[in-house]
């Protein structure tokens, strides 16, 4: 019986294991495989790790610093010795189970939802520790104490036929011309599955006859680029492809498959199998941890000390939500620290927290802060004190004086703000500033930034002393999953808003709030239809976040009339004539509305007589757009049919959800790459734009380049949280980017490469009267690598992508630099307009 | 400090109002820039020029040795000195506001006002002079450059429909594809065609000259020879036919890229030089009218 046992090496299961050997506490560590550090054993050879946040002490027994995979690993494989760290390699845990009594009234609930939604609640009756871990291998290890560090990579999945459990299955390739002579069969058309059948295939010296085995006849998880290559070795008979083919069973020398044409046998030695991984949350909440929600992004439910909701088992690391090594490790010296009894213990970041406090009047300590605004600020009162540390770490607290700008409107921002002690005045109309609302102490402010991601849409002044905390945008979505209750309050103030914003500053909170209550908030997926021509539905939208299109059937085809951004509605026309809906809308990008039952809608009008005019002169806009077109039709259908694909091919690339995006004109596009030479130029000598990749449709080309959407895939899973949203609106990386690819995974316009920053070049002048560098524009791979030997330093690959030329004078240089005009950059709402599409710029 | 504190009123770093601008689309080529702005100015410069020497008594005959003449050479000589620096501002983007477009508006509309300018400077005195080859100079640095607006104006499009949607590298790559492909289709074939295709792999797609880059057309090309002697209905033949005809229309589509940007580009290497040469000849030209003054 151990006192400790940690599962997982990683960094945080490594420093919990070296606290605990320093301390002379008995332990364990199980590793599932041979070596310590799974995960960054398997970064690519000579990997630059990143230490951030720099301002972060470590505390830890073991030693981290920025460098190379293989030194960090070398560092941590000898100090693990050198601890005399009792670790357990090929231990991999399978279950978590408490020996001792039932704990009353203790009972985990797991929800599981099958894929045609269904859920399926099935309770675990918790037991008292000590715990006895299952290993794969059958053995058990018992321990009082549990600390599971294990992060989120999952576990592959397995192939569950007759015969799965044979040796020769197995799920990683680490080196392709390892085998040789044998017949080889790949599952899975994902790209890992695809990248080994073409690495096994690729020399024919190895002889190897290689089959991967396709489910149907698409490849909808793979990159396009893997694809073509695959479809090329097979068409070369390098290798075969088998689609719609599934495996039946295995035995040795031999598999049999399912095919469209019946059952086939054929040889084969070896089975990779690279159908994806599991997330390890089953696996956790069997342990009987709970989770924050069931949101897929949520974490487990922690106190202050990582414990979790199975007394004794200690969460830490990636899967307790800190994704940064330094993070992990302290975690793991801390928590060693608690269960040896060191309640006193301060966390390492209480010097970052503390200077976040260090401005405000009123002389707190750090707790009393955070206790201070937990209490005040009504959405964060279900936080426990852990998690307002975490909360804190990406959040501001600042103090305004009366008449202070909190934020202007029109200015890009996608906080959150909570009012812990004063109030604030919204200028709700910009023509008159003097006309404000109040926003008292305890709510919250600024949104609609954060759900609709667009500008904020009015200035905000402190009305007295106020003490705010800005909360960033993943500060909040965290918070949100971590905190039901906040999520609704959040939500029922946002449609309240929302309300009161779309109908100018006639109506109070008491006209609006029975529409809030029947209010209901919709997602819509890209292309789902929300509202249908000629139905008689009489509901009213409006768009939260993500934006729709406006299409009417004209002849046989649908025409584009319009593009709604988040923050219009729409659906009132049917509501007040009583009409059929006279266009459909559909959401251009995945989206969320605001459903306002039209009986509710309708009673507001007829109590608000102006609010009635104010809707129909709206109308009135909106009706002259559709006349307009439909006229348009009549007399040059040509241009009307232009200008409708145009639109819906722009949308079709992104543009619906892009704030600034780069086009060019091929009618005046000459392919001189100025555009390309001068981004590099103005950025470190690397370009963040291709402008022949991507599609064309009449003659307008969407480059490979960022949109700076108002929702940026990038930002979804960045560990060190560099991917933010500049003053001018620019969605831009900070130089904490650890280099680990995930925003270049995340965007689905490929508009991020990851490189290490090129030596500088001689100037200009040196070039052009002596030949000196490689000229304008990006040099060539070889340049820069010969020019950075020569240098001596070796800098680390880092993500980079277009920042809207922010800070640099005169704005985007890719559309200063064109020499003809073919490079514009615009927005959706101003350039997805009949005028703007239908133009002759020539 | 002023434009930082109204940079402050919009919330960011000033640049709101200016992007705004800017995404609400300055969607206009070189030649309509700002409303035809230069070619407005041009049109000015070259009226005000005929006026004056059509109005003013230049004495004993107008030349470009009167107060006039010298004032139009004056104004010709910085227009050419500016002029050529359009290579230089192509390739320094930063730091300065503003836009290469606007630069070529005014460089092909004040260049082409130098026709009028350097004209009426010479008074029409011409003869086999320094100041004469100059001036010779400088029309051939014209009529190149309007062989340049033409094709900037037309081929265009042509690139854009060649191109569908394909990149330089995917081309070539398209073109590997092919090859490998080819490769193992020919084994099965005789030695005399295997021959042929092999010569049609070996050889340099690029090969050809200059000439054949502008033309397009490549008469010794290997892929069109076995194109035309393979034949045959066996199996491997209709293969290999099959994929030397896919490889003859990848080469035409890359072969058709080279040949659009050669178009664009080949004028460039003839105004560049003759305009180095019209500025050392202006310089003769100058220092000569002032030794002999």
């Amino acid at each position: 019986m151990f006192k400790v046992a940690i599962i997982g090496s990683g960094p945080a299961g490594l420093s919990a294991a070296a606290r605990a050997a320093a301390l002379g506490l008995s332990h364990v560590l199980l590793e599932k495989t041979d070596h310590l550090s799974d995960t960054i054993y398997k970064y690519q050879k000579g990997k630059h790790v990143m230490a951030t946040p720099s301002n972060l002490v470590l505390r830890s027994d073991i030693d981290f610093d920025a460098g190379k995979r293989e030194t960090i690993l070398g560092i941590w494989d000898e100090q693990i010795a050198g601890h005399k760290v009792n670790v357990k390699y090929h231990a991999e845990a399978k279950a978590i189970r408490g020996t001792g009594d039932p704990i009353p009234g203790s009972v985990q609930q797991i929800v599981s939802r099958a894929r045609d939604g269904t859920k399926n609640v099935k309770e675990i009756q918790r037991h008292a520790p000590p715990y006895a871990i299952e290993l794969t291998n059958g053995e058990t290890v018992m321990a009082e104490n549990v600390i599971l560090a294990i992060g989120t990579q999952g576990n592959p999945n397995r192939m569950r036929c007759p015969g799965a459990d044979l040796p020769h299955v197995q799920y990683q390739l680490d080196d392709p011309a390892e085998y040789v002579d044998e017949h080889i069969v790949i599952v899975g058309t994902g790209d890992a599955g695809i990248e080994n059948a073409r690495g096994l295939a690729e020399d024919p010296a190895q002889r190897n006859t290689v089959s991967i085995l396709n489910r149907g006849t698409e490849f909808p998880t793979a990159k396009a680029a893997n694809v073509s290559a695959l479809m090329a070795d097979h068409e070369a008979g390098k290798l075969t492809v088998r689609n719609e083919s599934e495996t039946k069973s295995i035995e040795p020398g031999w598999i049999t498959l399912t095919t469209r044409d019946g059952e086939i046998r054929i040889r084969c030695d070896r089975i990779i199998a690279r159908i994806g991984s599991a997330p390890p949350r089953a696996f956790v909440e069997e342990c009987g941890i709970e989770f924050t929600s069931e949101d897929r992004g949520a974490f487990p439910k922690l106190s202050p000390v990582f414990e979790s909701t199975a007394p004794g088992i200690f969460v830490i690391g990636a899967l307790a939500g800190y994704p940064l090594i330094k993070h992990c490790m302290n975690q793991g010296h801390d928590v060693i620290e608690f269960i040896n009894g060191n309640t006193d213990l301060k966390p390492a970041d209480e010097p970052i927290i503390a200077a976040k406090f260090a401005n405000l009047p009123g002389n707190r300590s750090t707790e009393e802060w955070l206790e201070f605004l937990r209490a005040n600020v009504s959405i964060l009162n279900g936080m426990n004190p852990l998690q307002m540390r975490e909360f804190m770490l990406d959040s501001e607290a600042k103090f305004y004086a009366p008449g202070e700008v909190i934020f202007e409107r029109n200015a890009p921002g996608s906080s959150l703000f909570g009012i812990a002690s004063g109030s604030v005045a919204v200028e709700v109309n910009p023509a008159d500033p003097s006309i404000t609302i109040p926003i008292e102490t305890g709510s919250i402010f600024g949104e609609v930034g954060l759900i609709s991601g667009r500008r904020r849409g009015a200035t905000i002044r402190a009305a007295e002393d106020t003490i705010v905390v800005e909360i960033s945008r993943l500060a909040a979505l965290k918070l949100q999953s971590q905190v039901p209750s906040a999520k609704k309050a959040i939500e029922r103030i946002s449609i309240e808003r929302q309300l009161l914003q779309m109908f100018g500053s006639g109506l109070t909170r008491e006209d609006v709030a029975p529409l809030v209550e029947a209010a209901q908030v919709q997602e819509k997926r890209a292309g789902e239809i929300v509202v249908t021509e000629g139905a008689d539905d009489k509901d009213v939208y409006i768009i939260r976040r993500g934006s729709m299109i406006v299409e009417k059937q004209i002849g046989d085809r649908p025409v584009f009339l319009s593009y709604l951004p988040a923050g219009s509605y729409f659906g009132e026309m049917a509501v007040v004539d009583g009409s059929t809906r006279t266009a459909t809308v559909k959401a251009a990008i995945k989206s969320e509305v605001i459903r306002l039952p039209g009986e509710g809608f309708l009673e507001l009008l007829e109590k608000n007589p102006r609010l009635r005019e104010r809707a129909l002169k709206d109308m009135e806009g909106r009706r002259a757009t559709n006349a307009f077109i439909e006229g348009q039709k009549d007399s040059f259908s040509g241009a009307v049919d232009l200008y409708s694909k145009t639109a819906q091919f722009l949308v079709d690339n992104g543009i619906g959800e892009a704030t600034d995006v780069l086009l060019i004109d091929e009618k005046l596009c000459i392919g001189c790459d100025n555009c390309e030479k001068a981004c590099a130029d103005s950025h470190d000598g690397l370009s963040r734009l291709d402008r022949e990749a991507g599609k064309t449709y009449a003659h307008l080309h969407v480059p490979t380049s960022c949109r700076h959407c108002e929702h940026p895939h990038c930002m979804a899973d960045c560990p060190p949280n560099a991917i933010k949203r500049g003053p001018d609106g620019e969605v831009f990386i900070d130089e904490t980017c650890i280099g680990c690819g995930n925003c270049q995974r995340n965007c689905p316009y490929g508009v991020i490469r990851m490189d290490a920053k090129p030596p500088k070049k001689p100037s200009l002048l040196q070039w052009m009267l002596f030949g000196k560098g490689p000229g304008p524009g990006e040099a060539s791979y070889s340049w820069r690598k010969k020019a950075a030997e020569a240098e001596g330093v070796q800098k680390p690959k880092q993500a980079i992508k277009c920042d809207m030329c922010s800070g640099i004078d005169g704005g985007p240089a890719c559309v200063r630099a064109c020499p003809t005009g073919a490079a514009i950059r615009v927005s959706p709402d101003k350039f997805l307009t009949f005028t703007k599409l239908t133009e002759d710029a020539e | 400090m002023a434009s930082k504190a109204a940079g402050k009123a919009t919330g960011g770093t000033g640049r709101f109002t200016q992007d705004e601008q800017r995404r609400d689309s300055d969607h206009v080529s070189f030649l309509k820039h700002k409303g035809f702005r230069w070619l407005w100015i041009a049109l000015g410069l070259c009226g005000a020029s005929i006026a004056g020497y059509l109005l003013i008594d230049q004495q004993p005959r107008p030349n470009g040795g009167t107060w006039y003449g010298y004032t139009l050479g004056t104004i010709g000589f910085a227009l050419i000195l500016w002029l050529s620096l359009l290579g230089v501002r192509k390739r320094r983007i930063n730091p300065g506001v503003w836009s290469l477009k606007a630069w070529t508006s005014a460089h092909v509309y004040l260049g082409l006002s130098l026709i009028v300018i350097g004209t009426l400077h010479t008074g029409f005195q011409i003869g086999w002079n320094v100041h004469t080859l100059a001036y010779v100079l400088m029309l051939l640095v014209i009529f190149t450059g309007i062989y340049g607006v033409w094709v900037y104006a037309t081929l265009p499009q042509s690139l854009s429909a060649n191109r569908k949607e394909m990149t330089r590298k995917q081309m070539l790559e398209a073109l590997t594809a092919i090859d490998r492909q080819l490769e193992s289709a020919a084994q099965p074939l005789g030695r005399a065609e295997a021959d042929l295709v092999i010569e049609a792999l070996g050889q340099d797609i690029f090969a050809g000259g200059p000439l054949a880059r502008l033309t397009g057309s490549y008469p010794g090309c290997a892929t069109a020879r076995a194109l035309k002697s393979i034949g045959g209905s066996s199996e491997a033949a209709t293969r290999v036919t099959a994929l030397l005809e896919k490889r003859s229309e990848q080469l035409a589509q890359i072969r058709g890229q080279l040949r659009i940007r050669a178009m664009l580009e080949i004028w460039l290497f003839i105004h560049i030089p003759l305009t180095i040469a019209l500025i050392a000849a202006l310089t003769a030209h100058v220092i000569s009218v002032f030794f002999y003054w």
